[in-house]
């Protein structure tokens, strides 16, 4: 993992073996760029890249790539997020050459919610490839200079390649080979679904250093600090792939109503100081869900700052 | 088989609000194995219609027939004389069907009672589920012989995807997860290998996206068989 392959920040910091911490910003529902601004200014000088997402949950939004350009105008570092759902593989290709155009160098693969989840159920999904797919077109796309059916390209879009892993999905035991098969497939990065079951992810991160995929890989854990006990019982009821323990749930009901979202930044601190520790994990992932403006304020206790500068 | 669901009374009435004289056509093809364009339900179809009309106070005359197939012009030809004898014809078939009867009678009007809603087989008495989605290039050897283009609802080639819980799919508890199944077999069989790997991009060319499709068996178009 020497040698740089597309000379993002992300790439850069992870390389010179630096503890990354990455956020996440959701775009507008419509084209609302001062308050899109709003809540970026708060990632300034905190994070190394923002995950900048593409229709979460199935909802419609301003394209990623859009938002992961105006993220560049406000100086910071974009990790442009495409599924599989929306499009086919000639608008993803057009796409990833018009975002690396612009001056985006990390893209995140993922397959998106199933549109049932969303604000248009009735839509058609695509899914004309898929993310394992995905991950291995901009590989391709990027080292081989050619689009999935062999033509060359006229400047190849040099990517960081990110991919997602959920330890929590099922089963269980072969999460660890489809992790693999990303890496083979190509990620240089994962970042996780939402920890919040420390003891599986343990486990999992055991069967990735057995593995040896933590040398092939930069793995970055996904955090969520629980704004209160009512959003803990959602994501455990409603958000697919969550592994929300009972236990945890319960610490947060514990407190009062007004101290809830302290005692769940508080939960997410005393992870980001296990993860700084374990075997195979190279940052974090922050999603503070629409709280963009307490992540200076976890950054700051989590002792992540200030962000190398590379 | 194809399988289909009968739409609703009230959608089978609409459609047919202004004729007075109907044909009811069924098929004993995959719609009378499943239960819903054969003789039986055309008889219940005509039945429960002459009943809205007459609660609805408006006359209405309704014959039946039921065909050998209706994807087929050899037995579509069977109602030719009596086809004009109609305001309107309602078809029991699939969606071939009442095609094959609109391309041979131009000057009738065919509605379709059905919805056709996929190629599967019964599970269990009165319950049917999808297994092909007919892509045209076969390749369930590669999945322990289950389809994940018919049954993932992400049509994943690499799964299972993180909505994967407890063999469940996200999109509901009523949905299982093909992928679950098709990992947790390989791995049974100690053949967790032949999962391992990147798919090429599978080539829709075959399947709807390729446009209208066509089978031609030459020896047959030449007579030789």
């Amino acid at each position: 993992m020497s040698e740089l392959k597309s000379g993002s920040n992300l790439e850069k910091v992870l390389a010179a073996g630096h503890f990354a911490f990455t956020g996440e910003c959701g775009p507008p529902k419509g084209a609302n760029v001062e308050h899109l601004k709003e809540k970026l200014s708060h990632l300034v000088g905190h994070v190394d890249a923002v995950n900048m997402t593409d229709n979460q949950t199935a909802v419609v939004r301003m394209s990623s790539v859009a938002g992961s350009v105006l993220m560049l105008e406000q100086g910071l570092e974009p990790n442009f997020q495409m599924v599989c759902r929306d499009r086919n593989r000639l608008a993803m290709m057009s796409d990833i050459l018009g975002a690396y155009a612009m001056g985006i160098r990390n893209m995140l693969c993922l397959s998106g919610d199933h549109q049932t989840f969303g604000n248009h159920p009735d839509a058609k999904n695509v899914h004309d490839i898929d993310s394992m797919q995905l991950i291995a077109m901009v590989k391709k796309m990027r080292d081989q200079g050619k689009f999935l059916n062999g033509e060359d390209i006229d400047v190849p879009p040099k990517m960081f390649i990110g991919a997602a892993a959920n330890p929590f999905a099922d089963p269980y035991e072969y999460r660890v080979y489809r992790l693999a098969n990303k890496i083979k497939a190509g990620a240089d990065f994962i970042q996780t679904q939402c920890i919040f079951n420390m003891e599986k992810f343990r486990d999992f991160m055991k069967k990735t250093v057995d593995m040896g995929l933590h040398e092939k890989c930069y793995i970055l854990a996904g955090v969520t600090p629980m704004k209160n006990a009512g959003m803990a019982n959602f994501m455990s009821k409603f958000v697919p792939g969550m592994d929300i323990p009972v236990d945890l749930i319960k610490r947060i009901k514990g407190v009062d109503k007004k101290d809830q979202a302290e005692e769940g930044i508080k939960i997410a601190l005393e992870q980001i100081e296990e993860f700084k520790e374990m075997e195979g994990v190279a940052g974090v992932h922050l999603m503070a869900i629409e709280w963009e403006h307490r992540v200076p304020e976890i950054a700051e206790r989590a002792n992540v700052l200030p962000r190398p500068v590379v | 088989m194809i399988v289909a669901d009968r739409k609703s009374l009230d959608e089978i009435m609409a459609m047919v609000e202004d004729n007075k004289k109907i044909l009811i056509v069924g098929c004993k093809g995959c719609v009378t194995v499943c239960n819903v364009g054969g003789l039986k339900e055309v008889e219940i179809l005509a039945s429960t219609m002459k009943i809205a009309r007459k609660k609805a106070g408006k006359e209405i005359e309704i014959d039946t027939s039921v065909l050998e197939r209706q994807c087929d012009k050899e037995y579509v030809e069977q109602i030719s004389e009596t086809v004009g004898d109609y305001d309107a014809v309602i078809s029991m078939a699939c969606g071939v069907g009442p095609q094959f009867l609109s391309e041979m009678y131009k000057d009738q009007s065919f509605f379709p009672a059905l919805n056709t809603t996929f190629f599967g087989g019964a599970t269990s008495h009165g319950v049917w589920e999808e297994r092909c989605a007919g892509c045209g290039s076969c390749a369930i050897h590669n999945f322990g012989g289950l389809c994940p283009i018919a049954r993932c609802a992400k049509s994943l080639l690499h799964g299972p995807c993180g909505g994967s819980s407890s063999g469940v799919c996200e999109i509901n508890k009523d949905t299982e997860c093909i992928w679950d199944s098709i990992v947790t077999k390989k791995m049974e069989q100690g053949k967790i290998e032949d999962l391992l790997g990147v798919k090429e991009p599978k080539s829709w060319k075959t399947s709807r996206d390729g446009g209208p499709r066509r089978s031609i068996r030459e020896e047959l178009v030449q007579g030789n068989i």
